[in-house]
């Protein structure tokens, strides 16, 4: 769809700079090197496992939160090309989840079923991250081009909205795992950071963000063309 | 005799180690309880003279003296000294695992006195070295075993709690004992939040504080208890999750009713009274059959009172564990 875009618009100023994605790709990165060499350098501290478990955790669920920033962010720069980094945002969102659930499944679980079955049941933390994986799973699977055409725009967004369920499970899930430590500062945060993205895409916050964009307030004399299509474009997130 | 004994041992500081311990078992085997002399802190226990069993290239701080082996010490792999004293649950300093050995600095175990109340006849305020120097300093490598589900061998440095309480002779009522933690914002920057209602308290019945198990600590791998650990005097409890080894205590009471511990004062449903280390009850939120040993990447099972049922099944005979956790 991004290559589509540039095809159809062709002029430079409606893309990110050229050098936002790669820096961008290459800081997701970073997390996952850090646990790499960490891993391999024994500089994970005396717990290992349990510090791959928390970073891989918490980049998730930032990168999961970034993801839904994209939109308001747009509404309130007017800047349309946030949109397009939102795919790399959200599918390393998605890769830090299996990280996060690999290191679980094989190296808290050992890889025995029965023992992650009864975690996922009787654990409520458990089974909300595991909800939140499976909400997870459709998005990443349907973030290709092709998919994007097969299942058509209107259906894609609807499916989509999945990523807000899967903010709140992240939330959740942190929130429940942090209560018997008694210290909720942390997930609260990102609780914090959840509600304003909630509420930010509220019709009337969203109308109100949109004023602020400068495109609309601030350059009326400019010849520019319309925006894509509205039916085009991933906006409605 | 205690001047004489230290000159006495003096010629240790020429020995070579191997020669020393045995003098040191010879010793207390002549001399028995009398010969420990156990001073610790200013007196003489801390000059560099004497060793203790268990050493680490990494370990710091001063050295313990006059520490004898037990043969109640497990002979498993120990845990490391960094790993000991990097990863801490010791809220006071925060709630990381790293937070403890982070702001731990400022904290000043010295001086220190810890007052003994309640059931007793002689209740009384005593200067740390008067709790600890009557008693024989003994090396006991336990495994410690977190409700977390992460397990450590330390090779901790105390005396066995029960024979140091009855120095106050408890009386008939003393049916538990009640210990307190210091209170020290300033020094202890976890403690300005009131997320916990501090101090720490926590308690064990009578019987299991008189355990020869019990340990009251005043080291680990043969230096004085680094600050993160629970300096200078906390409690370890073998069979029990760490939470209930409160560190840097102040307060020792006897009490006639059960008192209040910390963790079930914050959250009952998943914290009781006892806390043994039961593989059998999982904690709400995780099971307790495995545990991760620090330094190992795959889990272990988890022993039923961390593999000291032998010594303290006897005290919970009758009783429903999955009641009473
Ligand atoms: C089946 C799925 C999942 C399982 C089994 C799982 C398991 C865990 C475990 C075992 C922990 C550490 C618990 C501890 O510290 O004792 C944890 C922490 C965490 N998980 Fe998950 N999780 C799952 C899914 C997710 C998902 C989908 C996200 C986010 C998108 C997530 C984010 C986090 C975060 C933020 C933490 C806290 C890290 C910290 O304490 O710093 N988890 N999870």
């Amino acid at each position: 769809m991004n290559g589509e875009r540039r095809r159809s618009g062709g002029v430079a100023r409606t893309g990110p700079p050229r050098w936002l994605k790669p820096a961008l790709f290459a800081a997701a990165l970073i997390p996952f090197g850090y646990l790499a060499v960490g891993l391999l350098a024994d500089g994970l501290g005396a717990n290992p496992v349990e510090t791959i478990t928390h970073v891989s955790g918490e980049w998730a669920l930032r990168l999961l939160l970034l993801t839904l920033l994209v939109t308001p962010l747009r509404r309130a720069t007017g800047l349309t090309w946030l949109v397009r980094l939102r795919r790399m945002l959200g599918l390393f969102a998605f890769f830090y989840v299996v990280v996060h659930f690999t290191t679980y499944a094989l190296l808290d679980a050992g890889l025995d079923l029965a023992y992650v079955v009864e975690d996922v049941l009787d654990r409520p933390y458990i089974t909300v991250g595991f909800v939140t994986l499976c909400a997870l799973v459709p998005l990443a699977a349907t973030s290709t081009d092709a998919m994007i055409r097969r299942l058509g725009g209107a259906r894609w967004r609807r499916l989509h909205r999945l990523a807000y369920f899967a903010g709140a499970g992240a939330v959740l899930h942190f929130l429940w795992l942090a209560f018997s430590k008694s210290d909720l500062r942390e997930p609260l945060i990102y609780f914090a950071i959840l509600v304003v993205l909630l509420v930010a895409r509220l019709p009337a916050v969203a109308a109100r963000l949109g004023r602020l964009a400068p495109r609309r307030v601030a350059a009326p004399a400019r010849a520019d063309p319309p925006p894509p299509s509205p039916a085009k474009r991933q906006a409605a997130r | 005799m205690l001047i004489k004994q230290s000159e006495d041992f003096k010629a240790s500081e020429v020995t070579p180690e191997s020669i020393y311990r045995e003098r040191r078992r010879f010793m207390q085997g002549t001399l028995g309880i009398a010969s420990g002399a156990a001073l610790l802190g200013g007196a003489g226990l801390l000059s560099p003279s004497a060793r203790a069993i268990a050493t680490d290239p990494d370990a710091k701080g001063e050295e313990l003296r006059y520490v004898i082996e037990s043969e109640l010490s497990t002979d498993e792999e120990l845990t490391s000294y960094d790993d000991i004293t990097r990863y801490n649950n010791f809220y006071e300093f925060g709630t990381d695992k790293g937070d403890p050995k982070k702001h731990s600095r400022r904290f000043k175990p010295r001086p220190w006195s810890v007052s003994f109340s309640g059931e007793c006849e002689k209740p009384g305020v005593l200067d740390l070295d008067d709790v600890i120097n009557p008693h024989q300093l003994e090396e006991r490598i336990y495994r410690l075993r977190c409700v977390e589900a992460w397990s450590m061998v330390i090779p901790w440095v105390g005396v066995p709690l029960g024979p140091v309480l009855e120095r106050f002779r408890p009386t008939s009522k003393a049916k538990y004992v009640a210990f307190t933690s210091v209170l020290r914002p300033d020094e202890m920057p976890g403690q300005k939040r009131s997320f916990i209602d501090w101090p720490y308290v926590e308690g064990l019945r009578i019987d299991e504080a008189m355990h020869p198990l019990t340990l009251l600590t005043v080291g680990l791998y043969g230096r004085v208890l680094p600050n993160q650990n629970g300096a200078p005097i906390r409690l370890v409890v073998p069979w029990k999750y760490g939470f209930k080894s409160i560190k840097s205590v102040v307060s020792i009471a006897f009490t006639e009713d059960e008192p209040p511990t910390t963790w079930n004062i914050e959250n009952a449903r998943e914290y009781g009274f006892y806390s043994n280390v039961n593989p059998e009850v999982d904690h709400p939120r995780w099971s307790q059959k495995r545990e991760r040993r620090i330094g190992f990447f795959s889990k272990r099972e988890t022993l039923m009172f961390n593999g000291y049922a032998d010594q303290v099944a006897h005290l919970y005979e009758g009783m429903d564990l999955a009641k009473y956790y």
